[in-house]
């Protein structure tokens, strides 16, 4: 027989069901991980595809302006966030985005559209590092883990990252399944995956 | 679609698309010119105006977000062209071609109305938004601080 060495659990990558950039695996497909945590683990690093992706965090901006496009490209008009992260006088986001897309100008545009406090800034995070922020009231706008989940799966600022109109590339899966991966995230443990994890 | 809307002090009722957008409405339903169009796409300010004294793109903003409200156009901004933004404008000679400076005194305005006493870099955050294609920007900065009493330095 071998000398007994063991191999290595495989990853959570290596484990579940391999689907394109733009969908979301659905949270049944993580019950392939026996272990509670590293299930949750692995359910977080799925989210963070959404969280990190250039429609939602672009306006998790880590200073003044948001972003635009899919490279971090700073917002053109430069635009700034203002005392309550909606902007300045004269250059409020509401001056030009509406409750909804005006397709004929692309201007984007959804209900209450704003920008995220800096305590809650993404660009530039890892995963855990959103992890953590999503779970401290102090850094998320004061919410449970219940309240986490209901803002993932029903706000419609939110739900803009899935229909972002013009030509814009929209986040992966749909807000439904998005809502579920957090959910399950959090019916898990809410584990924070470690700060080299990526999905 | 009926929309009620107050332009410049004067309650109107339109007949209009309530998604048609509010420069539409102003400039060839009610005849108010002074707004310009300029981008089409919120990008330079010439169609800037003040729905209930927020400056909006007229040019993106749906008439139906108007209902109820009230909306100010170049003018509006007072009775007679005596607003301490258009005495500056006239006195230091602003405009050059002039197409922007409707949007540019509307945001002045609205910066004004919040900011009485504006730092340089205040007016230049709240007006970078405003293109000018003459390049007036030292003049418009100018007056706006002739406006708010402030001495140019």
């Amino acid at each position: 027989m071998g000398c007994g060495r063991r191999q290595p659990a495989p990853s959570p990558s290596e484990i579940l069901p391999q689907v394109g950039p733009t969908e979301l695996r659905a949270p049944e497909a993580f019950g392939v991980i026996s272990d509670r945590a590293e299930r949750s683990r692995a359910l977080f690093l799925e989210a963070s595809r959404v969280l990190l992706h250039p429609r939602c965090a672009n306006c998790h901006p880590d200073g003044d302006m948001p972003y635009q496009g899919t490279g971090l490209q700073l917002h053109d008009p430069p635009v700034l966030r203002g005392p309550e992260d909606r902007g300045i006088v004269g250059m409020e986001c509401t001056s030009c985005h509406q409750d909804r897309n005006v397709e004929l100008t692309r201007v984007p545009g959804a209900p209450n559209w704003h920008l995220a406090p800096l305590s809650m800034a993404w660009v530039g995070r890892t995963p855990r590092g959103v992890c953590e922020q999503l779970k401290d009231p102090a850094r998320n706008g004061g919410k449970s883990l219940a309240q986490i989940v209901e803002h993932n799966a029903h706000d419609e600022l939110v739900g803009w990252g899935w229909r972002p109109g013009a030509d814009r590339e929209p986040a992966p899966g749909t807000q439904e399944r998005f809502g579920a991966i957090v959910a399950a995230w959090v019916e898990t443990g809410a584990e924070c995956p470690s700060e080299e994890a990526r999905p | 679609m009926s929309i009620r809307v107050r332009i410049n002090g004067v309650d109107k009722e339109l007949d209009v698309d309530p998604e048609m957008p509010l420069l539409w409405a102003l400039r060839d339903v009610l005849g108010l010119t002074g707004t310009k169009y300029g981008c089409g796409q919120a990008l330079c300010g010439a169609c800037t105006v003040h729905l209930d004294g927020q400056v909006v793109r007229a040019c993106v903003t749906p008439i139906r977000r108007a209902d109820g409200h009230s909306v100010t156009t170049i003018e509006g901004l007072s009775p007679d062209g005596n607003h301490p933004l258009q005495r500056a404008w006239v006195d230091l000679g602003v405009p050059q071609c002039g197409f922007c400076q409707a949007g540019q005194l509307m945001t002045a305005a609205a910066l004004l109305a919040k900011k009485p006493k504006p730092t340089d870099t205040e007016i230049d955050q709240s007006l970078a938004g405003n293109l000018c294609r003459c390049g007036t920007y030292t003049r418009i900065r100018a007056a706006v601080k002739k406006a708010a009493g402030l001495s140019e330095e």
